[in-house]
């Protein structure tokens, strides 16, 4: 497999991700679609590192773009789930309080 | 310089001084017999300031690159660490005050902080992009549990989940911005990266990485059209946790968006004293816009706020506006502008949150209606309040208006002048704002007559914040040199 089709692949997670972010109203897609878009950026870290670049930087950077995912997806969680707690929701359009 | 993992640590005193007392504060949370003692924050009153007096004893020059390159330590990245520190002790003392805050487990707190202050310390210096990437989320990740953490109370969970939301968003296409860097350049370096676009193809890709790695950095300072999160948060959040956020990631935000804008999208020029673009890409007229627009819609909207919280929130986004007028000019005389502001605004923000802290402990109330008649309720703390007011409009003889003549004289001695006109516009709108507080404080009869008693701790507080705002407006040449000596070395 070649460089634009990882490239390609990549780009079109991206877009997925996004899109979910976009039009989701539940926190935990939304939060999906973020992991989507992370991983998006480490097939092009880890294609590019193969590709172009042929020291392990990149790859090296994957590996660190996912702890920080996992570390990030624990916190968005714990937040999820104590709002879920005092409203009983976690639709983002039922985050209204706060408006102005 | 170049130096390696070991001959770096004892460059990296500060950073280890702050991982050592959120170590440390974990034991104490642990052997600790109540969960609501000063003891913590105490012990992160001595580590912060332990750390604050390392940083003022690094050398600045000649400058060095730490762990391989990871790391830079020089005047810049000092100036930087120093700010973020101070604005950190400051903020100990509003939360040691905060009746919000008293209820709540205390040693998380502040491990938290001193989380999010060791990654503005690394962020302000990184130079490589998977640091930065690290520096950014260490900011990031505790900031969002800071904003969550008053338990129980729906608004600040909203604030969390909010800031987690766009934060996560902002952070995600900024990797993926860093992943095309990386594509078209093969290093992570930020130097190389420079280097190898100032080579000049691909203007496209190169354009759009740039743009992407925008999103993540105007997120952390809340430039419009990234800002929506800002004033939610701002409400939300515990005061004195908006108080941090509105000027410690936000001045760190600023560390890294010259840092990386300066090394990797423009490149030293010695012959003209300042930098240059690379061929490909020209930003700056992009951040211009960005500048204007963000201090507009930060001023318009303020005008309406009726929660002092919300609308201190849009008044930050208006100043980070004015600080961006320094970022676009690419001179050194902009960046110095563009520090000695940040140092202004450390001192006249903070002071302003100080006073709503101390009002919401006597009233529980943060609407601008309940500080009709503080000036006879409670007179010290209306009288700082004021003067932080005026500060933060810019006008003299306080220290904001200093801050402001620096960023004006560059920007229209640089020719730039239909900024010059957006930004003298706009302090003219956010005149009406401030003064409107100040109106409510001292003309309008107090719906309680009970007095608003300041204790005398808080007091000290407030006039050390008070003294400097003053004093900046008269005499600011100290700070103007540190500010201008910190950008002479910010080029490797």
């Amino acid at each position: 497999m070649g460089l634009d089709k990882l490239l390609v692949i990549s780009a079109a997670l991206f877009c997925c991700g996004l899109y979910a972010i976009l039009t989701r109203r539940n926190a935990v897609a939304v939060l999906m679609g973020v992991e989507l878009i992370l991983n998006a950026a480490n097939i092009n870290f880890v294609a590019f590192s193969h590709y172009v670049s042929r020291v392990i930087g990149g790859q090296i950077f994957a590996v660190f773009v996912i702890v920080l995912a996992a570390a990030e997806a624990a916190v968005a969680l714990a937040i999820f789930l104590r709002m879920y707690a005092t409203t009983g929701t976690v639709e983002i359009d039922a985050a209204d309080q706060l408006k102005g | 310089m170049h130096l390696g993992n070991l001959a770096s640590l004892t460059f990296f005193l500060p950073e280890l001084a702050v991982t050592a007392t959120i170590l440390l504060l974990i034991l104490v949370h642990v052997a600790g017999k109540s969960r609501y003692s000063a003891a913590p924050a105490l012990l992160s009153l001595a580590g912060v300031g332990a750390a604050l007096l390392l940083v003022a004893l690094q050398p600045a020059s000649p400058g060095r690159l730490l762990f391989e390159g990871m790391v830079a330590l020089d005047g810049f990245a000092i100036f930087f660490k120093a700010l973020t520190a101070l604005a950190t002790i400051v903020v100990i003392f509003m939360s040691m005050e905060s009746r919000d805050l008293a209820g709540r487990t205390q040693t998380e707190y502040y491990v938290f902080l001193l989380s999010v202050l060791l990654g503005m310390f690394l962020l302000a210096a990184s130079t490589d992009i998977v640091m930065l990437y690290l520096a950014l989320e260490l900011v990031s990740i505790p900031s969002y549990l800071l904003a969550g953490y008053l338990k129980g109370k729906e608004s600040s969970t909203e604030a969390a989940m909010k800031y987690v939301v766009y934060g996560a968003t902002a952070s995600g296409v900024m990797i993926y911005g860093f992943s095309l860097l990386y594509g078209l350049t093969g290093t992570t370096q930020m130097a190389e990266i420079g280097r190898a676009l100032a080579a000049g193809k691909a203007p496209l890709p190169v354009f759009l990485a740039a743009a992407m790695v925008t999103v993540g950095f105007g997120f952390k300072i809340a430039a419009v059209p990234f800002h929506m999160w800002s004033p939610d948060v701002y409400e939300g959040a515990p005061t004195p946790v908006t108080a941090f956020l509105s000027v410690g990631p936000k001045a760190a935000g600023f560390a890294v968006l010259v840092r990386f804008f300066y090394t990797v999208f423009a490149s030293p020029d010695a012959a003209a004293g300042m930098w240059k673009l690379p061929p490909s890409v020209d930003w700056t007229l992009l951040f211009g816009v960005l500048s204007a627009v963000t201090m507009s819609v930060g001023n318009l909207v303020a005008i309406n706020q009726n929660n002092v919280k919300r609308l201190l929130a849009y008044s930050s986004i208006a100043h980070a506006g004015y600080m961006l007028m320094g970022f676009v000019l690419l001179t050194p005389a902009g960046l110095k502008a563009i520090l000695f502001y940040l140092v202004v605004y450390l001192f006249m923000n903070l002071g302003a949150f100080y006073v709503v802290v101390l009002v919401a402990n006597g009233t529980g109330s943060e609407d601008i209606a309940d500080y009709s008649g503080l000036g006879r309720r409670a007179p010290f703390a209306a009288v700082s309040l004021a003067i932080f007011l005026f500060a933060l409009t810019g006008i003299p003889p306080f220290s904001g208006f200093i801050g402001k003549v620096y960023l004006f004289a560059e920007v229209i001695n640089r020719g730039v002048y239909w900024l010059a006109v957006v930004a003298a516009l706009n302090s003219v709108v956010s005149l009406y704002y401030y003064a409107r507080i100040v109106k409510v404080m001292f003309l309008e009869d107090p719906k309680e007559s009970a007095e608003l008693p300041v204790p005398a701790f808080p007091r000290a507080v407030l006039s050390l914040l008070a003294i400097p705002t003053l004093v900046l407006g008269i005499y600011w040449e100290p700070v103007a040199r540190v500010a201008a000596n910190s950008v002479r070395l910010l080029a490797f």
